[in-house]
């Protein structure tokens, strides 16, 4: 059973149903027996760091995340709160990932916008996340923070700096971009983390 | 760098598509998700969907259709027309938008942006301006046009970005559904002003005014909805003609992501 964590996140329809069109199974909870005995976990959401991690405390997770052992998937704000802290709200996060989440900066001369809307290209894409799929893939993003490159990187991604799009360490996996809103590459990516 | 976005707009009445010609003279296209679905597989980046059913049948109707939009549609989609309240905003994010597009409600009640936007994200919150030029000067109108407001264009797309607005949609009406282009210099203007994207939307008639509003006129995304619902070009073909023309698109198709 996958377990996709309700936190209050916003917008997480969409990723459930991404898993009904995969036919995947799934519960929504908050529950952190459910969670704890789920083989994939999901952390989704849209929102800001802060409350969301407020949010997770709120129902004890910030100590049932970090140590589950199953595959887990962080996206978007999910990934970010599994990062070491972040400037959105000045918040210590989850920590499982060795990376800080920073304000992407615009720059109008180089037409850089923030928040960082649409879909961009992935680099440097490692592990079984993206089997199938080459360097240059296409995927949607919203956001105006983001993580820095670091040894969890798995893709990056390029606007106005250089910045982690996926992350991954031990059973942890994290995207910044929105597999269930990134069309046939993004439904393969979920597929890639369901059968892990 | 972020890929330009094409992204088709259909818009909805009484759960049907159509077509407006400077926003009257309606025409039926067609069932609304199916239309969407087509383009999606084609390749379009988002889509839009705006309510224009002037009734309260039409408006639950509309909600059953962002629903079944969200279901099966695999790509982002911005709902609009007849958002006057942060309620509006919650029952279309529940049924599952991406986005909203506010536009005639905002220019009533500016505040309106400032709480969706810190209840929901700014990424949730596309402003949509209408505007024309009267006497040199680009004003801002709602109404599908019919009235004139006391805001100026520029003021107002920084008044909308200050309180929260993730994205600007701008449509000339005097371009809209003539099928001229895009009025590119002032939609540079725009682009150049403003640290978040903006859509162009309303006038393109060819491939070629297309290339236009997203190089000379910096649009990050252009809103189409004639080109393709006339089956003039698919999104498909014009995507493949922007890149010849330089422009970075996402050309990512179903076909080339291999079976699992």
């Amino acid at each position: 059973m996958i377990a996709v964590i309700d936190y209050d996140a916003g917008n997480i329809r969409s990723v459930m149903n991404a898993l009904v069109r995969l036919g995947a199974e799934y519960v929504l909870t908050s529950d952190p027996e459910l969670i704890r005995a789920a083989d994939r976990v999901i952390l989704p959401g849209v929102g800001e760091a802060r409350s969301a991690m407020e949010n997770l405390r709120l129902r004890g997770l910030d100590r049932v995340i970090p140590e589950l052992e199953c595959p887990v998937l962080g996206i978007c704000i999910g990934m970010q709160l599994l990062c070491r802290r972040s400037d959105e709200g000045n918040v210590e996060c989850l920590g499982v990932f060795d990376s800080d989440v920073r304000a992407l900066e615009p720059d109008r001369a180089a037409g850089v916008k923030v928040p960082h809307v649409g879909w961009n290209r992935l680099g440097d894409m490692k592990g079984p996340l993206f089997r199938g799929l080459e360097d240059g893939t296409y995927v949607y993003f919203v956001h105006s923070f983001a993580a820095d490159i670091c040894g969890d990187t798995i893709a990056k991604c390029l606007n106005g700096r250089e910045f982690s799009a996926a992350l991954s360490k031990r059973n942890f996996y994290g995207v910044q971009f929105h597999p269930e809103k990134s069309g046939a590459a993004g439904e393969r990516i979920i597929a890639n983390f369901l059968g892990i | 760098m972020v890929a330009k976005r094409i992204i088709p707009c259909l818009d909805v009445k009484d759960g049907m598509t159509v077509k407006g010609v400077h926003f009257e003279q309606l025409a039926t296209i067609g069932d609304p998700v199916l239309l969407g679905e087509r383009y999606a597989a084609e390749g379009a980046d988002e889509l839009v969907y705006l309510d224009i059913s002037a009734t309260n049948e039409g408006r639950s109707t509309f909600t059953g259709i962002v629903r079944r939009i969200a279901e099966r549609i695999n790509i982002p989609f911005t709902v609009g027309g007849g958002i006057s309240s942060v309620d509006d905003a919650a029952r279309l994010l529940d049924a599952g938008a991406d986005k909203i597009s506010l536009n005639t409600a905002i220019v009533n009640a500016p505040s309106l942006i400032d709480r969706i936007a810190s209840k929901y994200g700014s990424q949730f919150v596309v402003a949509a301006i209408d505007a024309k030029i009267i006497d040199g000067v680009w004003r801002v109108v709602t109404h599908g046009g019919k009235r004139l407001t006391d805001k100026e264009l520029f003021s107002w797309a920084k008044e909308v970005r200050s309180r929260g607005a993730g994205e600007i949609l701008f449509t000339s009406m005097d371009n809209d559904g003539t099928r001229r282009g895009y009025p590119c210099r002032t939609m540079a203007a725009l682009s150049e002003m403003l640290d978040i994207p903006v859509i162009a939307s309303g006038g393109a008639g060819s491939v070629q005014d297309v290339i236009d509003v997203l190089t000379e006129g910096k649009a990050d995304a252009a809103l189409i909805a004639s080109l393709f619902h006339y089956g003039e070009i698919s999104v498909r073909e014009l995507k493949e003609k922007l890149k010849q023309a330089g422009i970075e698109v996402a050309l990512n198709y179903a076909e080339n992501i291999p079976e699992r």
